[in-house]
């Protein structure tokens, strides 16, 4: 493999040449084209590529619930900080959830009050820990799509096996196509193409969104991360829309097979079950969570542990649920980066680096161009020197084309 | 929470191994994907190689891209 391999994806002289292409077909279009993605690792590639601000305005590019943290409903999250308040108990979390506010506290404020909450990088580690604190329970916070649940039920089944009997899952863990269901049904939403995510596709494969163009005729393109994927995808929905097309095409066949990961898929299959599951925002969606299987029941930490949870309280006010559905755009709440930012986040879009409201506060103002379908009108007049000037090198271009 | 990143595998013992990306090295953890062998990519995630990255797909994938922008020019 070439050793400048990887860096030709985010070539951006590459990228350029599609751009031009995707205005050309963009101008096909009478209406405003709606192209969701639904993965928090999409969300901020988009961000950072700049890709927004060198669309076409009639080309806008929705963020769904793609980030797992930030659909986690606080009733999880109040039951977490609970079990942490145990004298006997170590929780061992993802970073991500640390700072997540609950109803009145978050990991992170009870970390500081001295409770034994440990950040761990891969279910392996809680493990570890569980093995050398053999008189605590070990609680792992089992959060995330189908990309991380394979990696909980290999920790699940390792902890029956070998009889790591402190260890425990308190699990969150949600699928991707139900959410996608209900956005395609969903009366107020419009989405003329979906961009699929790519890490979730590793372990599910492309066949789970064929729903979506047979029932629903809405094209999908799973894609990579990099700046040439997201081009690339784009381009692919866009000419699926253009002829009328809905089919579920795969730009990331680098790392997606048709297939998925059967392994990782059997594994899901052997520990956990599918439940209807609470999304922070947006509700209860049918079949659209994972619990874990009664043979596993005494590492399932809502089972095995009993707690008092606290009454639920959201935050009054933040728009986090319709953000997450790309019903509204981050600059439509009224928190937005008044109240709520990213050192003193109000609601979990703001938490998570991988949230619409922290990536729209980071990278917005590259990027000037607001998603959610409530606020079109807002922010359009600040675009900023680097793609503006670029955008309007391609203007020129489409001008002398048409003269031509 | 997806992220997944491309590393080399550069050893492997049972489900065990290291792989590295750009000079950094990596415990990975096989028990989701068989026979992978030393000098194959697989995509990283959270400590598990999640899938294998397909370097001819991904010389593939960059040639489509190619043909797409030549595309655009000859039109």
């Amino acid at each position: 493999m070439k050793n400048n391999f990887f860096d030709e994806f985010s070539d951006s002289k590459k990228t350029r040449d599609l751009t031009q292409k995707i205005k050309q077909t963009a101008k096909d279009f009478k209406e405003e084209i709606f192209l969701m993605e639904v993965c928090g690792t999409h969300t901020v590639a988009i961000f950072k590529s700049g890709i927004k601000s060198i669309l076409p305005d009639n080309i806008r590019l929705l963020s769904g619930p793609g980030c797992p943290v930030c659909v986690t409903p606080n009733p999880y999250l109040d039951r977490a900080i609970a079990l942490s308040r145990s004298d006997d108990i170590i929780i061992t979390t993802f970073g991500d959830m640390m700072r997540v506010p609950g109803s009145s506290s978050s990991l992170e404020k009870e970390k500081t009050k001295g409770k034994d909450i440990r950040m761990v990088y891969s279910t392996s580690d809680a493990l570890r820990i569980a093995r050398d604190n053999p008189d605590k329970n070990v609680v792992f916070l089992g959060v995330g799509f189908e990309t991380t649940s394979p990696t909980v039920a290999f920790a699940l089944k390792e902890a029956k096996s070998r009889k790591i009997n402190n260890f425990s899952v308190l699990s969150a863990h949600k699928l991707i196509p139900p959410a996608l269901r209900l956005l395609a049904q969903s009366p107020d939403l419009k989405v003329n193409g979906f961009i699929c995510p790519g890490h979730v596709s590793t372990i599910i494969g492309t066949k789970p969104y064929k729903f979506l163009a047979d029932q629903y005729h809405i094209p999908c393109v799973i894609s990579g991360f990099e700046p040439v994927d997201l081009f690339q995808s784009l381009f692919l929905l866009l000419t699926q829309i253009k002829n009328g097309t809905a089919k579920v095409e795969n730009q990331y066949f680098r790392a997606v097979k048709d297939e998925g990961n059967p392994n990782a898929l059997r594994l899901i299959d052997e520990i956990f079950q599918t439940t209807d599951s609470l999304w922070r925002g947006i509700g209860i969606i049918p079949q659209s969570g994972l619990v874990i299987k009664e043979e596993y029941q005494e590492f399932d930490a809502e089972k095995k542990i009993p707690v008092l949870v606290e009454k639920n309280r959201e935050p009054k006010g933040c728009l986090c649920g319709l953000v997450i559905q790309g019903k509204k755009s981050p600059m439509d709440c009224p928190y937005y980066a008044k109240q709520c930012t990213p050192q003193s986040p109000i609601g979990p879009c703001m938490v998570s680096s991988e949230g619409s409201c922290q990536a729209f506060f980071k990278y917005g103002q590259m990027n000037a161009r607001v998603q959610g379908q409530g606020a079109r009108d807002q922010g359009q007049g600040s675009r900023v020197k680097g793609p503006g000037s670029r955008v309007k090198k391609t203007r020129n271009r489409e001008v002398n084309k048409n003269n031509g | 929470m997806c992220l997944g990143v491309p590393v080399k595998v550069i050893q492997r013992e049972g489900n065990e191994g290291i792989g590295e990306f750009k000079g950094v090295k990596r415990n990975i953890n096989f028990a989701l994907l068989d026979e992978v062998k030393v000098g194959e990519y697989v995509i990283l995630h959270a400590g598990f190689a999640i899938q294998r990255l397909d370097q001819d797909d991904a010389e593939k994938t960059l040639e489509l891209f190619e043909e797409l922008a030549k595309a655009n020019d000859e039109e």
